[in-house]
């Protein structure tokens, strides 16, 4: 019997080796993942009440902690809510945070590395502690008037950079919504706005992912550019190669056709040089290179652009990746080439297809803080311009862009043109469905000899009279805006 | 074991000291809360650690006086236990919750009538007489709360608590101690017959299915709680329970395997069948999945904020009264691990662990020690459910199985519980002073003389499991 008395106890003590196993799991090896799990608000809550350095845009704070209740010293106060609400996002107790607020969260509590020092000395002074602020490399007037010229209850985006330096003077995209009311320290509060947002259709406040970064839309004939560079790149075509025109392309393996744009000028010619082609944004003509390239080679020049990566670290906004699909066969392969069927950008890749072309073929990084300053003003750190990659070459990259002056020269961007300024432009029209709505896209920058500003505007669910009115107009008074300074 | 042929020592000095230590653990976790929260060391903090020093004191003199062999050092660890899940408790009150003092005064009751079984029953071996009433007890304890009007109802999702006046009560605590003396009475009694009889299969031998009575009355006892309480915890316990002490009577270790094998079988079927236990399989393997750490009930949130609040807690934890255990649903009784976790580190963790380690190695012990073979039963088996409750509870808490509603012994809140198991307590203090004290040749009452042919130092062997060295083992 004393045997099996001690069998039960070696029994008994192996559950308690478990135990001790299980334990140094959870509180030791395991430990970091879940304190890094999106669920856990034990960071969150840590840090909830303390000072928040500000997010700063042109000298002014546009989020900023001032002073709350007794329990809890700091409220996060955004001073220009639905502005910058896809900037700053939110930080909240109940719903994690957003945006920048997430993404610059260690910077702005303070926590990061590059603070060490200055925990250690606020320690021992024993002063609570006060986050960095970040200044951004935002223009606020190009803001509020890229805000502005989106109408109320009209779903699109606005992205205006510098192309050779990539940063990021506006990002805007409607509907936005305030913060402050997931901010508040009233959680039920809180709770109830956030349903109550989500009900709105383009908001998803459970996506962190949205906006200029995160919609993917059908770029429709913005896309044109890419065949362009294809065609250029291949060597097969130059700068005089006449194009195929037909008004209608049968598509191969299919019983469908793709046709040019009945209304347009399109059809006056049987065949067209690139420069008409892109004036008048035919379709057949693209098509035709893309089934002549291959689907690889379109696939590839896409790919240089940025479409199937992301933009870089410097950006610090969740970016959705955009997509030129796989396995295509020659009537799909012929749709994608003019941006329709499943191909999807988001905003931002279209403004960094422009931007590349307007620098000479070299992509720059999109960053958005331009510096970052400890509690004393020291700055901590500085944002210094990076090439991201190589998306063409010098000579391709100024054909492109002779052929996108033209279109708003004599073409159909001609909307877009600034008197005294040479102007780069290409419109799109991606339909939606057979609804009679569409995507409208300008993009383009300008001057187009010294580009200082890129800017790719796109309007949701449009008909195509509003649309054109609502895009390259828009894109002028950007142009104005930014070059008149 | 240990045991030598120098004479018997009380050690009953070691204890007085032990004690003075275990309280500096307890009334220094309470002054540590009372600090933290604001309030100071103000009148009720005195007031309450004088009650439960006073409490430690008079239990160590009872036994000075009724129990002088007994273990040294069980009452400590308890008493340290009981001390830190005082003041986790106390911690976890906001304002107007009474929780901490209302588990002092049932630790005052449970130590009261710890020390009343002590005292008035003296000898374990007594409780062999009511082996079938144990029996009839535990049947009428368990059926308690399914009787309209006693019963509490359903409370989060399980059908255990009985109403008494103004509080509730879970019966199924006493039951595991009367099915343990009734299952330790009718082995003690039967084990020749179930031992001799059977057939031989391979290399196990397995017993008649007559022989198996036993086996299918703490099946049925188990399933019928899982099935009519909903309690999973509780019917694992009384199962574990069950299987270790028909294998400690009978050595044979085919009864184990076909325990384990029922209850894989039961657990399965029952898995099948009802929502309760499917659920808690699958908050506990797909913990992290969003529909199932959002489901309410039945989800998983609960697991979840207890891994972030020990993760969080680290080694060395974040100090008591410094973490966030209010994240954690039930902080304060089922989920009291993951609060030492976080605010006492991994090192608090494991040192509470090793406590019960010790405990219930001393629980063992005196099962080794002790003569009779009634004691052995009832003295392992009550040793292996604190085990058994303890793997149950803190591997739920920590993920390594599916957690389900038992207490953790001393340290949650909860007066059924700290009652059973201060009496628990008080049985292994007994059979540790039989155990360890001068052989006992005086007979029982009503008992014809012992067999004077044992030599009561003869160290027991595993090869001899019914040597005659049991004082009231023929009569």
């Amino acid at each position: 019997m004393n045997q099996a008395i001690r069998s039960s106890w070696m029994a008994a003590v192996a559950m308690f080796a478990l135990i001790f196993g299980a334990i140094s799991y959870v509180q030791v090896i395991g430990a970091d993942d879940l304190n890094a799990n999106p669920w856990n608000q034990r960071a969150i809550l840590a840090s909830f009440c303390n000072d928040r350095g500000a997010i700063i845009v042109g000298g002014k704070p546009v989020a900023e902690s001032v002073a709350g209740t007794e329990s809890c010293a700091f409220q996060r106060k955004y001073t220009e809510p639905e502005l910058y609400a896809g900037i700053t996002g939110y930080f909240s107790k109940g719903f994690g945070s957003t945006g920048l607020e997430q993404s610059m969260g260690d910077t702005l509590a303070g926590n990061s590395d590059q603070l060490f020092l200055d925990r250690i000395s606020q320690m021992f002074l024993g002063n609570e502690p006060k986050g960095a602020s970040v200044e951004l490399t935002l223009d606020p007037e190009v803001q509020k008037l890229a805000f502005d010229l989106i109408p109320d209850g009209q779903r699109g985006s606005i992205v205006v950079t510098n192309p050779r330096t990539g940063a990021v003077l506006a990002m805007v995209s409607k509907p936005s919504y305030d913060p402050n009311l997931i901010a508040t320290h009233d959680t039920a509060a809180a709770a109830a706005s956030y349903a109550e947002l989500n009900q709105v259709p383009g908001i998803n406040l459970n996506q962190n992912v949205s906006g200029p970064t995160g919609n993917l839309l059908s770029p429709g004939s913005v896309f044109k550019l890419i065949d362009t560079a294809a065609a250029l790149n291949s060597g097969k075509y130059n700068k005089d190669s006449e194009l195929p025109n037909p008004s209608s392309l049968p598509l191969p393996g299919s019983s469908a056709s793709l046709p040019n744009y009945a209304g347009g000028n399109c059809n006056v010619r049987e065949t067209a040089s690139f420069a008409f082609a892109l004036e008048q944004s035919c379709n057949t003509p693209f098509a035709s290179i893309a089934l002549d390239l291959g689907q690889d080679a379109i696939r590839q020049q896409a790919q240089k652009f940025g479409f199937g990566e992301t933009f870089g670290d410097q950006l610090k906004l969740q970016q959705a990746i955009s997509v030129f699909p796989e396995d295509l066969d020659q009537a799909q392969l012929a749709q994608s080439a003019v941006g329709q069927r499943d191909v999807k950008a988001t905003p931002l890749q279209i403004n960094m297809m422009t931007a590349a072309i307007a620098n000479g073929g070299v992509q720059m990084k999109p960053n958005l803080v331009k510096t970052v300053r400890a509690p004393d003003l020291r700055v901590i750190s500085e944002l210094k311009p990076e090439a991201l990659r190589t998306s063409t070459t010098q000579p391709i990259a100024g054909q492109i862009t002779e052929w996108m002056t033209s279109a708003v020269d004599n073409g159909i961007a001609k909307g877009a043109a600034v008197p005294g300024v040479k102007v780069a432009g290409k419109t799109g029209t991606a339909e939606l469905g057979d609804s009679g709505l569409n995507n409208s896209w300008f993009t383009g920058f300008a001057p187009a000899n010294d580009p200082q500003v890129a800017v790719t505007i796109v309007m949701e669910g449009v008909d195509v009279l509003s649309g054109a009115q609502l895009t390259s107009p828009n894109a002028k008074k950007i142009f104005e805006a930014v070059l008149n300074k | 074991m240990i045991q030598t042929e120098t004479a018997p020592k009380p050690r009953r000095n070691v204890e007085l000291a032990l004690i003075v230590l275990a309280l500096a653990v307890g009334v220094g976790a309470s002054a540590l809360v009372s600090i933290n929260s604001d309030v100071g060391l103000d009148r009720d903090f005195w007031f309450q650690s004088s009650l439960l020093a006073v409490a430690a004191f008079a239990f160590h003199m009872v036994l000075r006086l009724r129990a002088k062999y007994a273990d040294p050092v069980i009452l400590p660890i308890v008493v340290a236990l009981n001390g830190l899940g005082l003041a986790l408790i106390h911690r976890m009150d906001g304002p107007g919750d009474d929780t901490g003092n209302n588990q002092l005064r049932w630790t005052l009751i449970a130590m009261a009538v710890s020390i009343a079984v002590i005292w008035f029953l003296k000898d374990h071996r007594i409780l062999r007489r009511f082996t079938y009433i144990s029996l009839a007890a535990s049947a009428f304890l368990l059926i308690l709360p399914l009787i309209p009007g006693i019963s509490a109802g359903e409370i989060l999702g399980a059908r255990v608590w009985i109403r008494v006046g103004p509080m509730t009560f879970q019966p199924g605590e006493i039951a595991k101690i009367t099915l343990a003396i009734f299952f330790a009475g009718y082995l003690s009694s039967n084990r020749d017959l179930i031992l001799l009889a059977g057939r031989k299969i391979g290399p196990m031998q397995f017993p008649r299915f007559k022989d198996l009575g036993p086996m299918i009355t703490a099946w049925l006892v188990s399933i019928g709680v899982l099935v009519f309480q909903r309690d999973l915890g509780s019917s694992i316990l009384f199962f574990g329970l069950f299987i270790v002490m028909i294998y400690v009577a009978t050595s044979r270790i085919s009864w184990v395997v076909i325990g384990l094998l029922l209850i894989l079988g039961g657990g399965f079927i029952a898995s099948q069948i009802f929502s309760h236990v499917a659920f808690r399989i699958d908050s506990w393997i797909n913990a992290f999945t969003p529909e199932v750490f959002g489901r309410s009930p039945g989800g998983s949130g609960q697991i979840v904020q207890g891994l972030f609040g020990m993760a969080d807690g680290g080694l060395v934890g974040t100090g008591l009264g410094q973490g966030r255990p209010d994240l954690v649903p039930f902080a304060n009784s089922d989920m009291i691990v993951a609060l030492i976790g976080e605010e006492l580190g991994l090192i608090g963790l494991f040192a509470v662990v090793m406590l019960y380690l010790l405990l219930f190695t001393r629980g063992f012990r005196a099962a080794l020690g002790t003569r009779d073979a009634f004691g052995k039963l009832l003295a392992c088996g009550l040793s292996f459910a604190i085990a058994l409750q303890c793997f149950v509870v803190i591997g739920g808490v920590t993920r390594l199985i599916p957690l389900t509603g038992l207490t953790t012994p001393f340290l949650a809140a909860g007066g059924s519980s700290l009652l059973a198991n201060w009496i628990i307590v008080g049985l292994l203090l007994m059979i540790s002073n039989t155990a360890r004290g001068p052989v006992d040749t005086t007979p029982m009452v009503g008992k014809p003389p012992a067999s004077s042919s044992a030599p009561a130092r003869k160290p027991t062997t595993g090869q001899t499991p019914s040597a005659p060295t049991e004082a009231v083992k023929h009569q």
